[in-house]
């Protein structure tokens, strides 16, 4: 069934948005990513604009949180104050962002910008998370191996400004975590996604936070910044589509919950790798689409409108 | 189906009463001259149709042909190059144009080249390259024309612009009928259609009306929302998001208890 999107002006088939939602639902409620990382280049892939693409995806991103944020406050895994500093980061950088997109917008070279963000970020992540996994998976396989330290000291606890996380149960500077803030709601606002699959792995290797309150503070941190990039799209470039969301959101809802259930029964590596997985091959579809010569070297943008 | 023929036949008696002889006349109508893009819109065919009006005396003189031309609402483009740099292909240079058709479809009764003289196509503006007005293109480039090459090839290639020879069909050169169909990813807007009478590659007469497209129902208002009150639009993008985000939480525990 075709469905009519006013914004994007473009038709679109509603059974591919809902399966879209729903797939990428699923690994949100997995591995407590927004998702948008996936959901932006899809909805590239099916000729929604860039710009529609990234501000209805980043609507998306707040609907997939809200579920997981709510399940993870039930069960008290959220630090609230560590969660607070990296939003307040998050919202300078959604601005940022924000005028960013619109100058790259202007200048012709949006697309490039957002595909180069995602190879460079989604390439490191991917990487750092596969090595970590598989490092993971084979220490786990042999049980007197030596066991690896909760957290290491290194540069982040040398900083001033230190406040007490007791949910985390660290003592660090505030500074790191708003730059890690700032970094996310950058990347919120430029490519369309939630920033968990880069605040994640910030949040346990940089700032060496528990795993376990990982993912709901992420979670919390996100659904602040993308509520704050979504009004500001639909402000400063009309771009958000409600319709097109609507569906996304449908599809999107059912997948967290089961992929909640899903996380809870897996090993924490076994997910790990199978994100880092997920993560590169998206990575390397977007790389193969810069790299290769392309069939049409010329392209049509329509100044003005998205 | 009834009103067209009605229509038809009502045309066609009042044609031999009209005005002083000339070379010949054109008079068309539409299936429907109003197309509402609603949630289910998927693309909407048009029946054009119309007859034609013969001067007594031009009886044994060459046949006619029939182009028709509809040409959706005008805008502004910016045609981009892409090359290599440092490895990646990416946008280099780029030419922009003031105004050019978001759709355009030429039907005829026969190949273009072969029915109507240049100099008429050009003066008329009929073929799409014509349309186009290539010489608005402005940028700092070598040759603009590979860019305005470009946008016909890429346009043509999406059906925004299409060349539909041998669709008109003229019945004993007094009838003529021709569907085209409008695609999904419509501009809102006047849709002119022309109708051109051609006789030994000349444009004897033509006839000028208009399909109007617009959004309607619920896809209307939150285009007009979206755009009048953005900051109303974006809450209530967030207000659906929240609510369809908590609401399936709560369902799904439900449904465990």
């Amino acid at each position: 069934m075709q469905i009519y999107l006013p914004i994007a002006e473009v038709s679109a088939n509603a059974l591919t948005l809902l399966g879209i939602g729903g797939g990428v639902g699923l690994l949100s409620g997995m591995f407590g990513v927004g998702g948008g990382f996936l959901i932006t280049p899809l909805l590239f892939f099916i000729g929604i604009p860039p710009a529609v693409a990234v501000a209805t995806g980043v609507n998306q991103v707040v609907a997939s949180s809200v579920s997981g944020v709510l399940a993870h406050l039930k069960r008290r895994t959220v630090d609230l104050r560590m969660g607070t500093v990296l939003l307040v980061g998050g919202l300078i950088g959604a601005a940022l962002g924000i005028a960013l997109f619109r100058y790259l917008s202007a200048l012709g070279q949006i697309d490039l910008a957002v595909q180069l963000a995602y190879v460079v970020f989604l390439g490191i992540i991917g990487l750092l998370m596969l090595q970590e996994g598989l490092r993971a998976w084979y220490r786990a396989s042999r049980p007197n191996a030596p066991r690896r330290r909760l957290h290491t000291h290194n540069w982040v606890h040398k900083m001033p400004f230190k406040m007490k996380f007791r949910v985390s149960g660290l003592y660090i500077s505030v500074i790191p975590p708003i730059m890690v803030g700032i970094l996310v709601g950058l990347l919120s606002a430029v490519m369309g996604v939630g920033g968990g699959f880069i605040m994640v792995p910030a949040m346990i290797y940089l700032l060496g936070m528990p795993t376990k309150v990982v993912i709901g503070t992420s979670l919390f941190q996100i659904i602040f910044v993308t509520a704050f990039t979504t009004v500001m799209h639909a402000v400063t470039s009309h771009s958000v589509d409600i319709i097109l969301a609507l569906f996304l959101i449908l599809g999107g809802v059912v997948g967290a919950q089961v992929g909640t259930q899903v996380g809870l029964k897996l090993k924490a590596e076994q997910l790990r790798i199978l994100l880092a997985l997920v993560v590169l091959s998206v990575c390397s579809k977007i790389a193969l689409d810069l790299l290769l010569r392309p069939d049409e070297f010329y392209s049509i943008t329509i100044p003005g409108r998205h | 189906m009834a009103r067209i023929l009605a229509f038809l036949f009502l045309i066609l008696g009042l044609l031999p009463a009209a005005g002083p002889a000339r070379a010949g006349e054109i008079v068309g109508g539409l299936s429907q001259n109003r197309v509402s893009l609603t949630a289910n819109f998927s693309g909407s065919e048009i029946l054009i149709f119309g007859a034609i009006r013969h001067d007594g005396a031009a009886e044994e003189a060459a046949p006619f042909d029939v182009i028709i031309v509809i040409e959706g609402p005008r805008q502004p483009v910016a045609i981009w190059r892409k090359d290599r740099r440092l490895g990646i292909w990416m946008n280099v240079e780029s030419v922009s144009m003031a105004s050019v058709p978001s759709f355009y479809a030429v039907a005829t009764t026969g190949p273009l080249s072969q029915i109507l003289e240049p100099a008429e196509d050009a003066q008329y503006r009929i073929s799409a390259a014509h349309a186009i007005r290539a010489t608005q293109a402005v940028g700092n480039v070598d040759d603009p024309v590979l860019f305005t090459s470009a946008l016909l090839r890429i346009r043509e290639r999406a059906e925004q612009y299409q060349a539909l020879d041998r669709w008109v069909y003229l019945d004993r050169d007094i009838l003529f009928r021709a569907n085209v169909r409008l695609p999904a990813n419509l501009t809102e807007g006047a849709y002119t259609t022309r109708m051109y009478l051609v006789r030994e590659g000349a444009v004897v007469h033509q006839f000028r009306t208009a399909i109007f497209v617009r959004k309607e129902g619920i896809e209307r208002w939150l285009h007009q929302l979206a755009y009048d009150q953005p900051f109303l639009y974006g809450l209530l993008a967030l207000l659906i998001a929240l609510t369809a985000g908590w609401g399936a939480s709560e369902a799904f525990r439900y449904l465990r208890h």
